[in-house]
């Protein structure tokens, strides 16, 4: 019997061995979202206990993996940014690259911080995946299971509200 | 007035597309640094599947249920089989 169809009946054995082969994928697809570590190795255990409890759902022998693992793990994390968005601030595991700091680029740090905690997490979501990750509108719409019209409407209304925070705050000067 | 919008947006998103990417370094490259087997199995062990009862019993118990309601006289009869 197949791997997938093995997994699919239950088999234990077969579950570890696709977790083992996904969750660093999986891992680092919800670190692009929530980009925490510490929450996106609770989440990369979250998403395949989603996927553990789903299986009889999963049909081995026309299904794909990989893309139901990453849609789990974007519902996953979205879940995570809409229960944290108002109590937590944006990890420091990656902090900006140096440029040429000043109080004005500190200010303007903490403005773009504040603008993007206060996005809906759906926009933060696709924010982070289009415009810092740069990840390709049909790989974000297949995982958010969204239409990639619908993924270039949240970037669009993103960028707005971004803007709108940052508006005052003179963003074409500090983006040269 | 929306043409001139419209035009703006690309430009807008270039601008922030740099803005974002110079206070949050992409991470397309992180690594996860451990297994989380362990931790998987922690959950696995902490969280028993709750117990799903098949639809096809819960048919079988409406389908009893209903009977005994529109034939109430059939009670005794049932008692008598178990």
């Amino acid at each position: 019997m197949e791997l997938l169809e093995r997994f699919a009946a239950g088999d234990l054995e077969a579950f570890e061995a696709l977790f083992r082969q996904h969750q660093k994928e999986v891992y680092r697809w919800t670190l692009r979202i929530v980009r925490d570590t510490g929450a996106a190795e609770d989440l990369t255990v979250e998403t395949f206990w989603r996927i553990y409890r789903a299986r009889e759902r999963f049909n081995p022998a026309t299904g794909n993996f990989r893309a139901w693992a990453r849609r789990i793990a974007t519902n996953a994390a979205l879940d995570h940014l809409r229960h944290t968005r108002k109590e937590t601030e944006l990890s420091e595991d990656y902090p900006a690259a140096a440029h040429g700091d000043s109080a004005v680029n500190n200010e303007l740090r903490g403005h773009l911080r504040r603008a993007f905690l206060d996005l809906p997490a759906k926009y933060r979501l696709v924010a982070n995946l289009a415009l810092i990750e740069e990840e390709p509108y049909n790989e974000i719409a297949e995982a958010a299971g969204i239409s990639v019209a619908l993924v270039k409407v949240r970037v669009f209304r993103a960028v707005r509200m971004l803007r709108k925070k940052l508006g005052s705050f003179g963003l074409e000067a500090a983006a040269k | 007035m929306s043409n001139e919008r419209n035009n703006r947006q690309p430009d807008e998103e270039k601008e922030l597309r740099s803005l974002l990417k110079r206070q949050f370094s992409p991470l397309q490259n992180a690594e996860l640094e451990r297994d989380l087997w362990p931790q998987m199995l922690r959950r696995l062990d902490a969280q028993p599947e709750p117990f799903r009862v098949p639809w096809f019993d819960w048919a079988l118990a409406a389908a009893v249920t209903a009977m005994l309601l529109l034939f109430p006289n059939v009670i005794p009869a049932l008692l008598y089989q178990l």
